[in-house]
């Protein structure tokens, strides 16, 4: 990207992540006149974008070939065990990064 | 000291305490941040830029990967709204409490975040703070964690060199868990696995198939629309579901009553 492309990039989402913010504040004055459906997508629609923001960061692992996405299977594995062990978020992203640089610079080099 | 010095420093003193675990989570991410967007081939100044004005930590990781992808800004533009979809939601819940804020409900809404929103919903404000201030300084205390930590990932990702490959895997841990905290807060409905995840599997399964079929520099909006279109295509189903353990409640305590 050129500089013009990165500045313009950059304002687009910020505009975009202030209209998430200053929406509901402009549309809906009180709760009680929030209409159902949008309240229904409250409560669906962040454990599917949860769901398919996993999916974008692992959209360029090539699973048929090269490593076959095996640094990233075993670190997200420990990601999953240690969160479910210890529910602690920082020491799970800690420690499932540290092994996945290990991996891939040393085993997977 | 005035009068209104007081109010401020006792609405700082009670806000503050409560943002402490805040400041460890954004100064260790911040950190992490800065180093990757530097890491990315970036200016220094740049993560603590968008630090301060975009400030979405899953929206700024996600910055660092677009911004040295090919320019696609309907595609920031649509991925931004829907990562920041849930700040609608906040926004719902804080209507009330950030009523009669005066000048600073301005900066409220512009630093609504998942901490800020979290401390300030759930906070308990005593008759002697005013509520104003509290709001205004968790806002702001939150805020400067998330730059300084940006900044000094920044600094130290400009002198410091180590080998970086892997480091952006921080990323999907971020998601994996937060993707995880979701799955385990859902599975408490306990109507068995497929049933308490119909969002979760959703998303998954909207995603791996639109990658498999526009590829991977093109499947972020056909994602969105599909999710967006299946789950209302389901609201019916799955609001009844919402309302069956309810019901089926009600139900149950009619037959007690009945019996008795």
């Amino acid at each position: 990207m050129s500089t013009l492309q990165i500045i313009i990039t950059i304002a687009v989402v910020v505009g975009a992540t202030m209209l998430t913010r200053f929406l509901p504040y402009i549309l809906f004055p009180s709760e009680e006149k929030t209409p159902d459906y949008i309240r229904y997508l409250g409560r669906v629609l962040a454990p599917a974008i949860f769901g398919f923001l996993v999916v974008y960061c692992l959209k360029n692992v090539n699973f048929t070939g090269g490593s076959f996405g095996i640094p990233e299977i075993i670190s997200i594995a420990l990601v999953v065990v240690t969160f479910v062990w210890k529910r602690n978020m920082m020491l799970s992203m800690a420690v499932g990064t540290v092994l996945y640089m290990v991996l891939v610079q040393t085993v997977f080099a | 000291m005035t009068e209104h010095e007081n109010v401020r420093g006792r609405a700082l003193k009670f806000a503050f305490p409560l943002t402490i675990p805040v400041m460890a989570g954004y100064l260790f991410l911040g950190i992490t941040y800065g180093f990757l967007m530097v890491s990315k081939g970036m200016p220094m100044f740049m993560p603590v830029l968008t630090a301060a004005v975009i400030y979405t930590g899953s929206m700024e990781f996600l910055m660092t990967d677009i911004l040295v992808s090919s320019f696609h800004p309907l595609s920031a533009f649509v991925t931004a709204l829907v990562v920041g979809a849930r700040h609608l939601f906040y926004g719902l819940a804080m209507l009330s409490k950030y009523r009669d804020t005066g000048w600073k409900k301005f900066y409220l809404i512009f630093t609504t975040s998942d901490e800020t929103f979290a401390v300030s919903y759930s906070a308990e404000i005593p008759e002697t703070v005013d509520k104003s201030w509290f709001y205004f300084w968790v806002s702001l205390l939150d805020q400067i964690y998330w730059v300084t930590g940006a900044a000094i990932g920044g600094i130290c990702g400009s002198f410091i060199h180590f080998n970086t490959k892997g480091l952006d895997f921080v990323m999907t841990a971020m998601f994996v868990v937060i993707f995880l905290n979701q799955w385990i807060k859902d599975s408490k409905k306990g109507r068995g696995l497929l049933k308490d995840h119909v969002s979760e599997f959703v998303g998954l399964g909207a995603s791996v198939v639109c990658l498999l079929i526009f590829g991977a520099d093109s499947f972020i909006i056909p994602s969105m629309l599909v999710i967006l279109a299946v789950l209302t295509l389901l609201r019916k189903k799955l609001e009844k579901m919402e309302m069956s353990p309810a019901a089926a409640d009600k139900i149950r305590a009619k037959e007690k009553e009945d019996e008795q």
